[in-house]
């Protein structure tokens, strides 16, 4: 991996870029492997270019969730048999006061655990330097990456220039 | 290049920016911001400064000499402390519904405004969150409220609203608090590229390395869209949770069904209220006139007439209640509020909250921001008294004529509700200077891209 180098393209349009990210993957170079794509805003186009299907964040949603309706069913019942309060004559228990618990650490287990997956699947944070990079992708431009080597490199590099990028950097891909 | 080329929420109807063509030019609007401070901001920085000054030092006071120095007694035992509480967990909600329930049904308005109402929602539980702290009077023993292995063999009572309010607040405030924080993020980073010297390391360190690739990209959309219905039912539970501090007590003019949706309406209104009173104010100090445009100003007075009407029609159907239910305590209650020792508060909130936001059906005052920041205020003030006659013609009333009382806040209790103000500001206006006041990525949305085609699509 250490070994190639990577092209980074910026685009004024985005016509341009979703077009050179189509032009890439019929030459060849895989989606996830080695094109990246930048836009400053969440560009479906550029996604479905890319190719993309569902993201795996909603299963971290789910179990976080799962979980948290667990854990709140669980305190309050654990906690009163441990320490019972027992007025009137009821049960110990109390399910139904036990819902809003129960709703509430659903909802908080449910939205952290969300995060910790975005944050796992998007492989942020990210503390390194960025090699390659133009500081216009968060302002307006829009960006595609290639990693490869030898004749591929050149390949790319024709494709990238077709489609007359504002910007055209060059890098060792760390 | 051609700017007709629609993007998917303009199709959708979303507001057209005119005046911004490009998507550069946001960043550039925005981003300016935070680079500016000019007079009229350390003006209002050093008033919350004093602010947070009275709040200290009431707070202070009142830690050295004992809860005796607040009015609250017998019969009256929650009073200003309760009533800043509530209202402050009040104007919480609108930033969540403006930045997921209004994003999950795809409001086309609603991203001017959003970073601005949730930056509010984060600071006003913040400030909320510290009113049961200063109430319970013993601050250094308010940890016993959180349920924990102790060596006293304690634990709490699950039963108890206050216990669940302590469950709903602490999540509201870090769901809100993560939400927000997420949403900036893209936003962290474009002031990051722009920024030098200190500010960049500032900004590169918040912004985690956050690059807007295609993969980051698709994995926040889809972790913002959970968020956002995770966050939906929250809003509504926790208003619903703090009505039932009141609704689950016997006490006469608390103990109804109708609380839970009163509140969460009462809630809405306030809050939509104080983002216009934010909004009109930072968007002429900061000159964002063309992202703070009329229409958005009318979407939000809309959203404050509905609620409006909703509230009014709580307020009426309480009393109806009162009077249809034919018990002596009920009715007395609620002629007592009227026309009793609290008359003033009643009226004010009536008049306020009911009478006041009627003017909202003219299009002319809808349109008018001058005229919008004065009824919001009008609002502000009747939502504070809303919470004061629930919470204290109540308890001043009960049941027993033998034990009914008078309640007057004391000055201790002015100076927390005054400095709470101070509190707030203070990271309000933090927050304009450090955090992109506007979202900067869901504004080029609706913003035609930059196209080299005429082509309406891209061919992909």
């Amino acid at each position: 991996m250490s070994t190639s180098t990577r092209l980074v393209a910026s685009f004024e349009y985005l016509d341009d870029c979703v077009n050179a990210i189509g032009e890439l993957r019929k030459a060849g170079f895989s989606p996830r492997k080695d094109l990246a794509a930048y836009a400053s805003y969440p560009e479906h186009h550029i996604e479905d270019a890319m190719g993309y299907g569902q993201s795996p964040v909603r299963v971290f949603t789910l179990v976080g969730g799962l979980t948290g309706t667990a854990t709140g069913f669980a305190l309050p019942t654990f906690a009163s048999l441990d320490w019972p309060l027992i007025t009137g004559g009821k049960p110990v228990l109390s399910m139904p006061a036990y819902v809003i618990p129960a709703f509430e650490l659903t909802i908080l287990f449910g939205a952290l655990s969300t995060v910790v997956g975005l944050f796992i699947l998007s492989r942020l944070p990210q503390t390194g330097p960025r090699v390659v990079y133009d500081p216009e992708f968060t302002s307006g431009r829009y960006g595609v990456q290639v990693d490869a080597t030898g004749a591929r490199l050149e390949e790319a590099r024709t494709i990238l220039q077709k489609h007359q990028p504002a910007d055209l950097r060059e890098g060792p891909n760390a | 290049m051609s700017n007709t080329t629609l993007t998917e929420a303009q199709r959708r109807g979303a507001l057209t920016h005119p005046d911004l063509p490009q998507h550069s030019q946001v960043n550039r609007d925005i981003l300016k911001v935070l680079s500016r401070p000019g007079g009229g901001w350390w003006a209002l920085f050093g008033l919350a400064i004093v602010g947070v000054g009275i709040f200290l030092a009431s707070w202070g006071w009142q830690i050295y000499r004992g809860i005796g120095v607040s009015g609250l007694t017998s019969p009256v035992g929650w009073g200003a402390y309760i009533t800043t509480f509530v209202f402050w967990v009040g104007i919480a909600h609108s930033g969540t519904l403006i930045s997921a329930i209004l994003f999950l049904f795809r409001a086309p308005w609603r991203q001017s405004v959003y970073r601005l109402a949730e930056a509010m929602t984060v600071f006003a539980v913040m400030t909320a969150g510290l009113f049961p702290l200063i109430h319970v009077g013993r601050v250094w023993h308010a940890y016993w409220l959180i349920p924990y292995p102790n060596q006293r063999y304690l634990w709490p009572n699950f039963r108890s609203p206050l216990v669940w309010d302590v469950f709903a607040v602490t999540t509201y405030f870090t769901v809100s608090a993560v939400f927000f924080y997420l949403g900036t993020i893209p936003d962290l980073a474009a002031a990051r590229d722009q920024a030098t010297g200190i500010r960049k390391k500032f900004y590169s360190f918040v912004s985690l390395g956050w690059k807007g690739s295609d993969r980051e990209w698709h994995h926040f959309g889809k972790a913002y869209i959970f968020l956002a219905a995770l966050a939906t039912p929250l809003v509504l539970s926790v208003h619903s949770v703090v009505s039932w501090d009141f609704a689950m007590g016997i006490v006469p003019g608390w103990h109804a069904t109708i609380f839970a949706p009163y509140f969460v309406a009462g809630a809405i209104f306030s809050g939509v209220a104080m983002v216009i009173t934010l909004a009109v104010p930072l968007r002429k100090v900061f000159g964002l006139e063309a992202y703070f445009t009329t229409k958005h100003f009318d979407a939000l007075s809309k959203l404050v007439l509905l609620t409006s009407l909703i509230v009014l029609y709580a307020y009426l159907t309480e009393f109806f209640m009162a009077w249809y239910s034919g018990e002596p305590p009920e009715r007395q209650m609620f002629w007592n509020r009227l026309f009793g020792d609290y008359w003033w508060a009643t009226w004010t909130m009536l008049v306020c909250n009911g009478f006041v936001p009627i003017m909202l059906w003219f299009k002319r005052i809808r349109h008018s921001i001058p005229a919008l920041f004065v009824i919001s205020i009008f609002i502000n003030i009747g939502m504070w008294f809303e919470r004061y006659v629930i919470i204290v013609t109540s308890l001043s009333h009960e049941y027993e004529p033998f034990a009914w009382g008078m309640y007057r806040p004391s000055i201790i209790e002015m100076g927390i509700l005054v400095g709470s103000f101070g509190w707030f500001s203070f990271w309000f206006l933090l927050f304009t200077r450090l955090l992109p006041p506007v979202a900067i990525a869901e504004l080029k949305e609706v913003i035609p891209p930059a196209m080299r085609g005429k082509s309406k699509e891209v061919e992909a």
